[in-house]
């Protein structure tokens, strides 16, 4: 890739050719000379309530599929091993790591991103509101992890104590340490603060 | 275009039935590669330190998945999930040991994912290995960690054969305390293996930390009523709580009967390449009370026998110090 190609624009690129791009290089095509039984590569998963029809390699990460594929790039891609929780997305309404699951494991799942927490006519999700409210960003990167995994927890627990709200983003990294506001927003999120 | 996924091409099996996955497994030996919940697989992937050629998915066998009771204990399938164990009710009422033991894996998220048999059939995060060196448990012919300029402050303080790794499991001490046996799968039938026996050391197979084949699949974990009830402790000191692993973790379980101690199964995590039983303090303990007078008799022999690297020797006090607080009143 071009280095001097602008990443979100190579991104946008990437997408909007879809198929042409994605069948592109060898890194692709030896892929397509698979012995039988191996699992089918299209596949329709069930993204922020849409199927989506999409061709998935079968080592694919969900990670990959969702920003590279899909468009859905608010689903960041921190450490890719499972350790910052950059990448989190719920499927099922259960938290999970993106970068470390397969596509193919999602089939007949719900998955669900950042893009997907806003209401139809544009209403920002309680969490989201809660964590402008409570300015728990600072930089932004892990936010649309840390409100997957405040929605994921509120979910299973709607009224946590402050310390079950500890153990539910303790999952999440934040670069800039702003765990304590990420906190105060998930109990403002869940009714116990004002 | 380039490739951001750094997932190795690799092919990819969803079986649905645990015949269909353990003849898979027999027919791809050690070519193919079983996968749970993958949060041990993908970083050997990723790194390209281990290159099967083949991932079977064991995901869509619900046969492996769930907790149910049976005539004399529990039996746990081994795609159940971490999270599931750490909350099942029966589990927290009957065997908190193993449901404290699941709470303190990782992060919330592995927890969703990562499954007990992944858990217990985990590889070591020795780094020199996992890094793809080439040593012993590579197949090599030296240890990296064990030199005196090894980075070696996690690695084993007893049982080293050449390879100075520890077992990573924070359930496996949990198990073997509560006398779990474990099932496994082959094309050739079923066998049923005490949870004891299960861990290997390097001495017995320096390549493998289970005493599983390439194709076996593990089914499910028994745990007997044996100890149910118990009074348990669990407790593991990592440098972070979250997604560290054990420096040092201890499980222990114990029946107390007239003030005293009537029987007792202490285990450590974290110091040798399967969980390691304190069978000598074990022993003193019975027949004493549960309190730090008897911590303090019995710490010492906790020990015994211990040979720490240059940069692990905080383990032998550490492990004094987890069997003194496992016994406090
Ligand atoms: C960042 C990070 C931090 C972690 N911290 C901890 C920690 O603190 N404590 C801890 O205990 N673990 C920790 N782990 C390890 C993690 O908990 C385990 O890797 C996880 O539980 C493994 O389960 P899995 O289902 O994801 O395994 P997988 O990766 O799917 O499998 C692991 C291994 O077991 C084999 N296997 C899986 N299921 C079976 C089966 N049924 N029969 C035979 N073989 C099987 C696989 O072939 C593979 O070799 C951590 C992992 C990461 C990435
Ligand atoms: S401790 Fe074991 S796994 Fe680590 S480098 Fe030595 S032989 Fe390899
Ligand atoms: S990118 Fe997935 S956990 Fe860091
Ligand atoms: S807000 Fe910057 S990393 Fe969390």
């Amino acid at each position: 890739m071009n280095a001097r190609l602008n990443r979100r624009r190579f991104i946008k690129g990437v997408i909007a050719s879809g198929v042409a791009a994605t069948a592109s290089g060898n890194w692709y095509s030896a892929v397509a000379e698979r012995p039988k039984g191996a699992v089918e590569r299209l596949l329709s998963i069930n993204v922020n309530g849409r199927t989506r029809r999409v061709d998935v390699l079968p080592q694919e990460t969900l990670c990959y599929t969702l920003r590279y594929k899909l468009g859905l790039t608010g689903t960041k891609l921190g450490c890719n091993r499972g350790e910052c929780g950059a990448c989190t997305v719920l499927i099922d309404d259960v938290t999970h790591y993106s970068c470390s699951m397969l596509t193919h494991s999602v089939k007949g799942r719900r998955v669900q991103t950042v893009e997907g927490l806003q209401a139809a006519d544009g209403t920002l999700h309680p969490v989201q509101q809660a964590f402008i409210d409570e300015l728990a960003p600072q930089c932004g990167f892990c936010t649309p992890g840390q409100l997957m995994a405040a929605v994921g927890l509120l979910k299973a627990n709607p009224t946590p104590t402050r310390e079950e709200a500890r153990l539910g983003m303790s999952g999440n990294l934040c670069r800039c340490g702003s765990y304590d506001h990420y906190l105060n927003a998930v109990m403002r999120a869940s009714g116990q603060r004002t | 275009m380039p490739a951001y996924d750094v997932m190795p091409d690799i092919e990819l099996f969803q079986p649905v039935s645990v015949e269909d996955a353990a003849e898979l497994a027999g027919r791809l030996g050690e070519k193919g590669w079983l996968l749970a919940g993958g949060q041990d697989t993908f970083g050997w992937l990723k790194d390209r330190a281990k290159s099967p050629e083949a991932m079977i998915d064991l995901k869509g066998i619900d046969a492996l998945k769930g907790i149910r009771e049976t005539a004399d204990g529990i039996e746990i399938g081994a795609f159940t999930t971490i999270t599931e164990i750490a909350e099942n009710p029966i589990i927290k009422t009957r065997f908190n040991l193993l449901a404290s033991a699941a709470a303190h894996v990782a992060s919330p998220q592995i927890r969703n994912m990562g499954t007990l048999g992944g858990n217990l059939c985990q590889d070591t995060r020795c780094w020199y290995y996992r890094r793809g060196l080439s040593c012993y448990r590579a197949g090599g012919n030296t240890c990296y960690a064990s030199g005196p300029e090894s980075m070696n402050r996690e690695h084993a303080v007893f049982g080293a054969s050449r390879c100075v790794a520890v077992s990573p499991s924070d359930t496996a001490p949990a198990l073997v305390a509560l006398e779990a046996t474990m099932i496994a799968t082959s094309a050739n039938g079923s066998r049923e293996i005490r949870a004891e026996d299960f861990f290997v050391g390097p001495a017995v197979d320096i390549v493998n930390m289970t005493t599983l084949q390439a194709d076996e699949i593990l089914v499910s974990v028994r745990i007997p009523n044996t100890w149910a009830n118990a009074e348990f402790y669990f407790e593991k000191v990592a440098d972070r709580n979250v997604w560290d692993f054990a420096l040092v973790s201890i499980a222990t379980a114990m029946k107390i009967e007239g003030g005293v101690i009537r029987d007792a199964r202490i285990l450590c995590g974290g110091v040798e390449c399967v969980p390691r039983r304190l069978t000598a303090v074990e022993n003193r303990v019975v027949g004493r009370p549960k309190n730090d007078a008897t911590g303090d008799a019995v710490a010492a022999l906790a020990t015994v026998g211990a040979e720490p690297l240059h940069q692990n020797q905080f383990k032998i006090p550490l492990m004094e110090n987890l069997v003194r607080r496992a016994l406090r009143a």
